[in-house]
């Protein structure tokens, strides 16, 4: 593999390329729009592990369901169903006002880019608060995780210490407790970039944190698709 | 395309040597601690993964010191306990996997080495590369936390329901594996998206070097591979604290699920450590027969059928742990699968050397160790893939070595290989040629003492993890130990003349063996930013055809 070098610009190691003056470009990448599909790349891939940490919640889920299919089904009808879709449709729309955040931002539009994060934040909060009530509603009644469960007015009575209804609370509130953290981390990464925003860095240039930070919210509102119905839906 | 190679081929003295290089460039212990230049980095990882292979090391000295003989007595007295004696093992297995092989090569030789292959300026996350090496250094210190608190001694696979029914440290120790799987997700991150964006001008994916290949498949297991271990560590940590009833029968749960999940990983992460040895070797073989690598496009999809492969073959660890039939089968099946591009790079590999001009350096006579005994380790994996022979092999040594042979014979050799060939590149310096070449022959004799005898006790049915055993078994064990103190020594020597070889002043040429791919165009060792300018890829990779000399 005999390879020569172009000296671009001798005095410059390597030539910066087109945007050397952006203040967010990053010396080792030749263009800034080279930065913008890499970091893209990087995010697609952090997103692919998440959805396996989360895979793996989901297949031991599956396993202990089919163990104790009728504990787990008695167990989900102390959820509150409707509490449950009210965060689906709270979540499926501040992903509609994340979408519309990274348009404006793309579009050079500040104000409406601020505007749309916090109203994201805003849905973030609601779906926390609505968390909130349903936790304290568990622990009301002893539905807990593992050996803390006690509960009292279960129909299927418990043999050899093999309790499909803590087990099925201990998935509920592992599965809903790693969604709520990624939430709260989220609303973090959602004020931390409306911050920056309504400072204006961002435009149609440069507006890479806008973008990851909606990927990564797109993923939490799509684990959350898939942990109502197999939560709040058995049948 | 003559002034090309004029331009870059550049002999010793060609080109003044820089005064500023990585190394020199800024100073400082602060310098090293925030750098986010890849090479550090890579030097770092080597430090830090080095020392976890000799503290892992010494572990197995213990190991092989306590079954020297059947009532463990030295001098009059017992030195290790069956207790202290199931730590060892534990520590010994669990910082050889997760500390040292898993982040050995990826971390500190692809570090150093890919971006300057690919002609690129650094890693595409530097920062994120920072990240990993002190995730790496937290779960160091986590698991090396739960020697002080009470231990572990569940082996390092961590079966339930043991596992979480014992009071030792557990927790501690799936909290480290926990992070360390993290370190080495981003490391994995990284590689992938420097692979994809990265790449200089003129190079496309077949024409990257088979270092990359290797790499690039093996960033693909640590990616998919590790959240999945990192979520079964959790759950064996809270199946500990809550008893939520997955794993612990007495509760439930299901303790063959807990295998499922753990070997989900586990083998995957086998591939994770031995594809980046793989790279290695397809390196070396051709830069040391002056060659051309035969069969380019085979061995590089070969890297990524074993990565693939790796992920459907789990259930082979579990052929008596009470799985189905039919799945026993199909996994059984699915592992022979395994050798074909296993053997499709064992034959490229030879048919590589086949009528090169072969100079046997200190990095040749480690790919050829490699050669050899990755293809005894892999044969006897055949025998612990057949249901038949298995059943009766399951948990003797005869498992042990085979895996010792995949792992250190492939594994680290390939490393320690690999530490030579880029030696120069690293630090600017030769080591001694003359020690390098009786250091390989004691870690090659030594290994096969240690090991191959290991082949012999296991079929006589010595169970592994065993403290106590029947006298019969006494000759072979003491061979082993033996065996073991040839290859620390050959260890102690190859680390003593790297080290010497620092103290002397900086005497490597940009390209002492004439090796073919881009990083051998810079400087030795290289400067902060890699190269001179953009370098451009003009040939296809391991073209010996225009210069075939190398420096005299």
């Amino acid at each position: 593999m005999s390879t020569s070098t172009v000296d671009v610009n001798p005095h410059d190691h390597g030539g910066h390329g087109d945007h050397p003056s952006d203040p967010h470009f990053q010396h080792h990448f030749t263009t800034l729009e080279q930065q913008f599909d890499t970091t893209k790349i990087g995010m697609w891939i952090f997103l692919a592990t998440e959805v396996l940490l989360f895979g793996g919640l989901f297949v031991g889920f599956g396993m202990m369901q089919a163990r104790y299919p009728e504990m787990f089904k008695e167990a989900h009808e102390h959820l509150q169903r409707p509490l449950g879709a009210l965060n689906t449709v709270v979540l499926l729309f501040s992903s509609w006002t994340m979408v519309m955040g990274v348009l404006s931002a793309r579009t050079n539009q500040k104000k409406k880019t601020v505007v749309f994060l916090i109203v994201t934040i805003l849905c973030a909060c609601i779906f926390l608060g609505v968390k909130y009530f349903e936790y304290s509603h568990k622990f009301e009644e002893g539905l807990l995780p593992g050996h803390y469960y006690h509960h009292i007015g279960d129909r299927i009575p418990v043999v050899n210490g093999a309790n499909g209804y803590a087990t099925f609370f201990s998935f509920y509130f592992m599965m809903t407790g790693l969604h709520g953290i990624h939430i709260l981390v989220g609303i973090g990464l959602l004020a931390w970039i409306a911050f920056r925003a309504n400072k204006g860095e961002f435009n149609s240039d440069y507006y890479t944190p806008v973008d990851l930070v909606g990927l990564y919210w797109h993923l939490v509102d799509l684990i959350w698709i898939y942990l109502f119905p197999l939560y709040y839906l058995i049948s | 395309m003559a002034q090309a190679l004029t331009h870059t081929a550049p002999q010793i003295g060609d080109r003044p040597r820089p005064a500023k290089n990585y190394l020199n460039e800024t100073t400082g212990i602060w310098s090293w601690m925030t750098t986010v230049d890849h090479k550090r980095i890579g030097i770092m990882y080597l430090v830090a993964v080095s020392s976890a292979f000799f503290l892992g090391g010494i572990l197995a000295l213990l190991v092989r010191l306590t079954l020297l003989t059947p009532s463990h007595k030295l001098f009059g007295k017992v030195l290790i306990d069956a207790d202290t004696y199931n730590r060892v093992f534990t520590l010994h297995g669990a910082i050889m996997v997760f500390l040292f092989i898993i982040p050995s090569i990826p971390g500190s030789l692809a570090n150093f080495v890919l971006p300057l292959m690919l002609g690129a300026k650094d890693v595409a996350f530097p920062r994120l590369n920072l990240a990993s090496f002190y995730l790496w250094c937290l779960g160091a210190v986590t698991a090396v936390a739960s020697m002080v608190f009470g231990a572990v001694d569940t082996g390092w696979t961590f079966y339930t329901p043991y596992s979480t029914t014992t009071q030792n440290a557990v927790g501690l120790m799936t909290m480290a594996v926990f992070i360390l799987g993290f370190s080495s997700i981003f490391t994995g991150l990284n590689f992938i998206a420097t692979v994809h964006k990265l790449r200089a001008p003129g190079m496309g994916f077949f024409d990257m070097p088979l270092f990359v290949w290797g790499t690039y498949a093996t960033a693909i297991i640590q990616v998919l591979a590790t959240p999945v271990l990192g979520i079964t560590m959790v759950l064996l940590a809270l199946e500990r604290i809550f008893n939520i009833g997955i794993f612990d029968p007495k509760i439930g749960g299901d303790p063959v699920l807990f295998q499922h999940f753990f070997w989900f990983y586990s083998h995957p992460a086998v591939y994770i450590m031995i594809l980046p040895g793989m790279a290695i070797i397809s390196e070396i073989i051709p830069t040391f027969s002056r060659k051309t690598i035969f069969g380019y496009r085979a061995i590089a999809y070969s890297s990524v059928a074993l990565a693939l492969l790796g992920f459907l073959v789990w259930g082979h660890h579990m052929f008596v742990a009470g799985q189905s039939q039919l799945a026993t089968v199909i996994f059984s099946a699915l592992t022979f699968l395994v050798a074909i591009p296993s053997g499709v790079k064992l034959f490229n590999w030879l048919a590589t050397m086949y009528k090169g001009n072969i100079s046997l350096e200190t990095p040749m006579l480690y790919a050829i160790s490699f050669l050899l005994l990755f293809a005894i380790g892999g044969l006897t994996g055949i025998f612990l893939g057949a249901l038949s022979t298995d059943v009766h092999l399951t948990d003797t040594y005869f498992v042990v070595a085979h895996f010792h042979y995949v792992m250190m014979g492939g594994t680290v050799i390939a490393f320690i290989g690999g530490v030579h060939y880029w030696w120069p590149k690293m630090t600017g310096r030769m080591y001694s040629e003359k020690w390098g070449r009786i250091g390989c022959a004691l870690v090659f004799v030594g290994f096969n003492m240690t090991f191959l005898t290991q082949f012999f006790l296991g079929s006589r049915g010595m169970p592994r993890r065993y403290y106590n055993y029947l006298d019969q078994y006494q000759p072979l064990h003491a061979f082993s130990t033996f065996g073991s103190w040839v290859l620390g020594l050959g260890l102690f020597i190859t680390a003593a003349y790297l080290l010497a070889s620092l103290r002397k002043p900086a005497d490597a040429p940009d390209n002492p063996w004439g090796g073919t791919t881009m990083e051998w165009e810079t400087v030795s060792p290289p400067i902060t930013h890699n190269f001179e300018g953009q370098p451009v890829l003009e040939h296809e990779p391991y073209d010996y055809r225009p210069r075939v000399k190398k420096h005299a």
